[in-house]
């Protein structure tokens, strides 16, 4: 919920006073946050703001991990870090992303 | 319509889908491109706390765990031990009630609480308004009860120097799968109430085995607080921090 309303806070104030049509964030498949959850506190924390009724638009970049031990770049499903080569000294390359792109006001 | 900002230009397919095509927005509007992190405000402030505490030589360690896990019993045979030692103090974070804060006072520790409301995790404005009323002295550790909650705690950098998970030998074997984003962010895991272990169906090789397939720098102690076994461990991790 506090997540939500950090975005909102951001976009309402750069709003300053137009009305908001549309949100659009990036969260990651590796964090905690869950996009219908978001979707949801959206609209109740928009209600009686600038950004009451706009579109959320939520793009989720997949988990991505390069091995340390065979450099090979690969999926990732979860937060389980282990390389198919079965080395699990491996980075986090995308997925943890939770950040505002863009808003469309007017 | 138009699936950027919903007019009804550069329709593709109908029947309410939703696909953009490049085209003219002629009810005019206009892009803001942000680029910024949803949680930058609270980095910003956690990154002040951090300069703080270090320009203090102060530790501060936040335990994060479920409800139950015996968060406040560790704390408090901890500040007894510390007595005495070096000069401990407490941030109690809590939704509603003072019961824990008042636990830790009669441990005899200074503590503050912070009561975060609806809100499920502390954040590091709290943090900043809850040093400032504690007023740690130099050099001291101050130990911070995180609202018992293992999801939204680890999104929350409060500037603390180490973040510490607790789980008790009560719940599942599998916790660190569950709930993957708290282990991932932890440096240390405590398993407490290994007293209990006759008792229950926990295997704690397997669960740090869990743990470590997450965050494979992690250390994990296993300990009763109630007891005291194992407690050795917890404060020679304490003491290597300084
Ligand atoms: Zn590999």
């Amino acid at each position: 919920m506090s997540i939500t309303q950090s975005i909102v806070d951001a976009v309402c104030e750069r709003a300053a006073g137009r009305p908001v049509r549309t949100v659009s964030v990036r969260v990651g498949m590796l964090t905690a946050v869950v996009p219908d959850s978001m979707r949801f506190c959206f609209d109740l924390t928009t209600a009686g703001t600038v950004a009451e009724g706009a579109a959320l638009e939520i793009e989720q970049p997949p988990g991505t991990a390069h091995c340390m031990a065979c450099s090979e770049d690969f999926t990732l499903a979860d937060l389980v870090l282990l390389c198919p080569c079965g080395s699990a000294d491996v980075r986090i390359t995308s997925g943890q992303e939770l950040q505002i792109i863009s808003m469309r006001v007017g | 319509m138009c699936g950027t900002c919903g007019c009804s230009g550069g329709s593709e397919g109908g029947g309410g889908t939703r696909i953009a095509v490049p085209h003219t927005h002629p009810h005019g509007g206009e892009t803001i491109t942000l680029e910024q992190r949803v949680l930058a405000k609270n980095e910003d402030l956690a990154a002040g706390n951090r300069a703080w505490l270090a320009e203090q030589g102060i530790v501060a360690v936040n335990l994060m765990s479920s409800p139950g896990a015996g968060k406040t019993t560790l704390l408090e045979r901890t500040i007894r031990d510390f007595v005495g030692h070096r000069p401990v103090s407490v941030i109690e974070g809590d939704q509603e009630t003072t019961l824990d804060a008042d636990r830790i006072k009669r441990a005899g520790s200074t503590v503050v609480q912070v009561n975060t409301g609806a809100g499920c995790h502390l954040d590091a404005e709290m943090m900043r308004d809850a040093l400032t009323t504690l007023t740690p002295p130099a050099g001291s550790l101050v130990l911070v009860e995180n609202v018992g909650n293992l999801v939204c705690p680890a999104l929350f950098d409060l500037g603390e120097r180490s973040r510490v998970v607790i789980i008790s030998v009560t719940e599942g074997t599998d916790k660190p799968l569950k709930y993957p984003y708290m282990f991932a962010a932890a440096d240390l895991v405590i398993v407490n109430k290994i007293d209990l272990l006759p008792y229950v169906d926990f295997d704690v090789a397997r669960c740090e085995e869990y743990a470590r397939s997450v965050n494979p720098g992690l250390t994990v102690l296993a300990l009763s607080a109630t007891t005291g076994e194992g407690m050795r461990s917890w404060y020679d991790w304490v003491a290597e921090r300084y």
